[in-house]
């Protein structure tokens, strides 16, 4: 990894009244020789950050990405305020245009590291990915949003601040050094002036902007590492919020679509007049994949569409099934990894975890215009960028002829994110048959269901060595489905580790799902390591923690979930402790479960506790709200929910058969975090990976019943 | 056909097939988008509202059947007092309940709906009564918050009795 350079191009400007305006167009990055930002960026207006100071004292700051419930917006304006002295009170936000944050891809690139998961890498631009990574699945406080645009946050905060601080210096006649900003005030003791933001914003404006501000030493944070209520959260409580699903125009139309059931599929004929005969129906539009109905009302629409009959062809994968994908995965895998001759004991297992669904509650919807030359589309995306050139493709557009605003997202998760924007492209295609009218397409939940892009099955043959005293010498593991990315990583210190990928292909569709391939193999290594500490009679917390000397973060973090858990403290019969640690996208996540089976079997989560360690925390209470979230999201995969193939297609197909936590299987959760300083870590994503192996680690530990396939309500946990 | 509904103290005559679900009545004739498609099937509770101060699932629930009883959507959840919130989106603006909030507006339904009939349930009657989906998964907080309404009431209340005496 290269060197960051503070180097960052700041723009400033006068507002008509007095005010001032601060940009900051790109943080430079040298990775070698190659900068990230274009030599064009100032003159392209490709400003990340804007921050505007008016006569009242009011800080305005402008915000490049939307918001999809992480509070990232709140995050990136504490983390500009914080480096201006503003004072929170007086700090408002806004949204800015939609064509302004494609430069963020920029930004993104800049401040990329990690690997990508394999899938996924060649397909798409890095930056967009990163960029549609961090809307979809990251928080505040940590994440694409504090590692990339945060730090252009920070220095367009610290850039005003001495902005303002020279401004007052010449206004009091004094050094600006000997001068202190807080609260949005600037203050000289000595002389005891004072001047409020506002009135300092217009001198302000016209002082160069310095390329390198000082930032503030973290110990003095007064605004950043407390908990401040999210701007996004007023407008969800009254209903008021506009989602993708709820965009009007006038004289719109409504669309309800059926989709070749297995993917890859067409359809080979249908019907329309059933259809054509109902009420306010308008259009049957018949597309290579799928029908769709077009009508005054979306009700009317979906109506109509239960009368048709389409027929499919299945693309020839009406004979695949989970069990065939299984059974393929198993064949690829072979033989378990050898282990060496000296050892005193060999483990070996295989685990399994079915597709997923993101199952967003809100269902995909899009509404398109297409008028002569130009298209306008209206969704929820996570990229806007790529929802766009989907819509081109689909229309034979250039991209500069569709317009695209994004909307509020019902959720995300991976769903939205570029490659798995067929809910744009059906709705173009639609619209463009019934041009000029604008159509809005809102799917069904079944449609939604059956038509994802699946958290990849996987399949993972492990084989681990313990030596005499029940030291580990060795593990090894051989995995098909999905990929491995950055998720293989084991923190422990076993000197022979092997790793070897099988390619077993299928057609079912796949993406990425809230924190990608670590939900597989977080799952696979954190049960395998349990299983190493029971075959060597070891404590399993003690066991992880004696072989994390080389990991001291690591370490710090199973301790404290250890503790926050009171690890080791006795349990009635039937109730266990599972403990697990997995590090993704910059944080390490260390979980304990405490579970309770009942006699029938029956599994109650009383308590979860998180020790978290992601650097540094933004906005604590957001941050806390992420990973209560994430033990929900991973508690989902765990326990109850599946995408089981059968004849070539999805089998679930709503709620009833998908099942979801619902609150009264959701746990208390208890979250902790410990600031390490290393670099800024994602929220969102990395709760999830270790719930499974900790909730399956304590059944165990509660009934000596060792889970390897997920969810666990396949499994007969009753009492033997 | 028209029918005449009361929603939110308004009367408002729409002219729809009477097998249409409430919910798309609510949304696309009415206009009030702040009630939430999720399933259809009446699983998810993200298109509740109150019919006659209960809370019902629309998805499922023909606009016949809704002729006559008065309905209140998020939108016209009824105030405590003039240009306050009600005291439980308050609750789930104070305890920061909502991710995506797309689910919160059935939430809040299900919620105000309950402590209307159960001014301080208990954990049991919570996870009977709210079986609303959250997919962002802030179950934690919707808990907190319905305990914290219902002990602010119960204050509320005693102090209100004590300035009586
Ligand atoms: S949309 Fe009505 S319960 Fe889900
Ligand atoms: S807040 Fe997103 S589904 Fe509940």
């Amino acid at each position: 990894m290269g060197k960051w350079t503070r180097r960052a191009f700041i723009g400033t400007g006068s507002l008509v009244g007095g005010g001032f305006v601060l940009g900051v167009a790109g943080v430079a990055f040298a990775p070698g020789r190659h900068s990230v930002v274009s030599a064009d960026a100032i003159e392209k207006g490709e400003l990340t950050t804007w921050i505007t100071v008016t006569p009242d004292n009011f800080v305005t700051i402008l915000i490049p990405h939307c918001e999809m419930g992480q509070g990232s917006q709140t995050g990136l304006a504490m983390m500009a305020a914080e480096e201006m002295e503003a004072d929170w009170e007086r700090v408002r936000i806004q949204e800015a245009p939609a064509l302004d944050a494609y430069a963020n891809a920029y930004m993104l690139r800049a401040f990329t590291s990690e690997s990508m998961p394999a899938p996924l890498e060649r397909a798409i631009d890095y930056g967009a990915y990163r960029l549609a990574r961090w809307f979809g699945t990251q928080a505040t406080g940590g994440s694409m949003a504090v590692r990339g645009t945060g730090y252009g946050m920070r220095i367009a905060g610290a850039a005003a601040r001495e902005m303002l601080l020279a401004a007052a210096a010449e206004r009091f006649g004094v050094r600006a050094d000997e001068c202190t900003a807080a609260r949005s005030h600037v203050t000289h003791a000595a002389s005891r002036q004072s001047a409020t933001f506002g009135e300092l914003a217009k001198a302000a404006a016209a002082i160069p902007a310095p390329s390198n501000p000082p930032m503030k030493d973290p110990d003095t944070y007064t605004i950043r590492r407390t908990s401040k209520p999210r701007f996004d959260i007023p407008p969800k409580v009254d209903g008021s919020l506009g989602y993708g699903i709820d965009f009007t125009l006038p004289g719109m139309l409504y669309a309800a679509v059926d989709i070749a059931p297995v993917q890859g599929g067409r359809l080979v004929s249908v019907d329309p007049s059933p259809a054509k005969a109902m009420p306010g129906v308008k259009e049957v539009v018949e597309l290579e994949e799928a029908v769709a109905v077009v009508a005054d009302s979306y009700w009317r629409a979906r109506k109509a569409l239960a009368a048709l009959s389409p027929l499919y062809d299945d693309a020839g994968h009406g004979d695949v099934s989970s069990d065939t994908i299984f059974a393929a995965f198993d064949e690829a895998l072979g033989a378990a990894p050898e282990m060496p001759a000296e050892a005193a004991k060999v483990v070996t297992a295989d685990y399994r975890v079915p597709f997923l669904a993101h199952a967003t509650m809100e269902p995909m919807a899009c509404t398109v215009r297409v008028d002569g030359d130009r298209a306008d589309v209206w969704a929820g995306t996570q990229d806007p960028l790529n929802a766009r050139s989907t819509a081109a493709s689909a229309l034979d557009f250039d991209t500069d002829q569709v317009h695209l605003t994004n909307l509020m997202l019902g959720g995300g998760y991976g769903r939205r994110l570029p490659f798995s924007f067929d809910y744009v492209h059906i709705a173009a295609r639609i619209a463009k048959a019934m041009s000029p009218t604008p159509v809005k397409m809102v799917w069904s939940r079944e449609t939604d269901m059956q038509h994802g892009y699946y958290r990849p099955a996987a399949m993972c043959r492990y084989a681990g060595a313990l030596d005499a005293a029940g030291r580990p010498l060795a593990v090894g593991a051989n995995y098909a489905g999905g990929g491995d990315g950055e998720s293989l990583f084991l923190p422990y210190a076993i000197a022979d580790q092997r790793f070897d990928g099988r390619s077993a292909s299928h057609h079912v569709r796949e993406g990425a799902w809230r924190s990608v391939l670590n939900s597989q193999h977080g799952f696979f290594k954190e049960s395998f390591i349990d299983e190493l500490a029971h075959a060597a009679g070891k404590d399993p917390y003690e066991f992880r923690r004696d072989l994390m000397d080389e990991h001291p973060r690591f370490r710090a973090a199973l301790v404290r979930a250890a503790e926050m858990a009171d690890w080791g403290s006795p349990l009635p019969e039937r109730e266990g402790r599972g403990i697990a640690i997995a590090e993704s996208f910059g944080s390490i996540v260390a979980q304990v479960a405490h579970v309770a089976v009942s006699p029938e079997g029956k599994v109650k989560v009383r308590n979860f506790y998180a020790a978290v360690d992601c650097g540094d925390v933004v906005n604590v209470d957001s941050a806390v709200a992420q990973i209560e979230g994430g033990v929900v999201f991973g508690l989902s995969a765990a326990m109850v929910a599946q995408i089981t193939i059968g004849e070539g297609r999805v089998m679930e197909s709503n709620f009833h058969d998908h099942e979801m936590i619902r609150i009264a299987d959701a746990p208390n959760v208890e979250v902790d975090f410990i600031h390490s300083g290393e670099r800024l870590g994602g929220l969102g994503e990395p709760g999830v990976p270790p719930v499974a192996p900790a909730v399956t680690n304590a059944i165990y530990a509660a009934t000596g019943i060792r889970v390897r396939d997920l969810p666990i309500k396949n499994h007969d946990l009753s009492r033997a | 056909m028209a029918i005449t509904l009361t929603v939110n103290g308004q009367t408002r005559t729409v002219d729809v097939e009477p097998d249409t679900p409430l919910l798309w009545v609510l949304r696309d004739t009415l206009g009030l988008t702040g009630t939430k498609f999720g399933c259809g099937i009446a699983a998810c509770g993200a298109c509740t509202v109150h019919l006659d101060g209960r809370a019902v699932r629309t998805c499922t629930l023909p606009v016949s059947a809704a002729e006559g009883m008065p309905i209140t959507t998020i939108e016209g959840l009824e105030q405590v007092q003039d240009g306050e919130l009600h005291d439980v989106q308050q609750a789930w603006i104070d305890h920061q309940v909502p991710q995506c909030g797309y689910c919160q507006s059935g939430m809040i339904m299900a919620v105000s709906s309950l402590l209307a009939q159960r001014p301080d349930p208990s954990d049991e009657q919570i996870d009977a009564t709210i079986t609303n989906i959250c997919r962002c998964g802030t179950f934690v907080r919707v808990r907190r918050a319905i305990h914290a309404v219902a002990d602010a009431r119960k204050a509320g209340g005693a102090k209100k009795e004590e300035r009586h005496g």
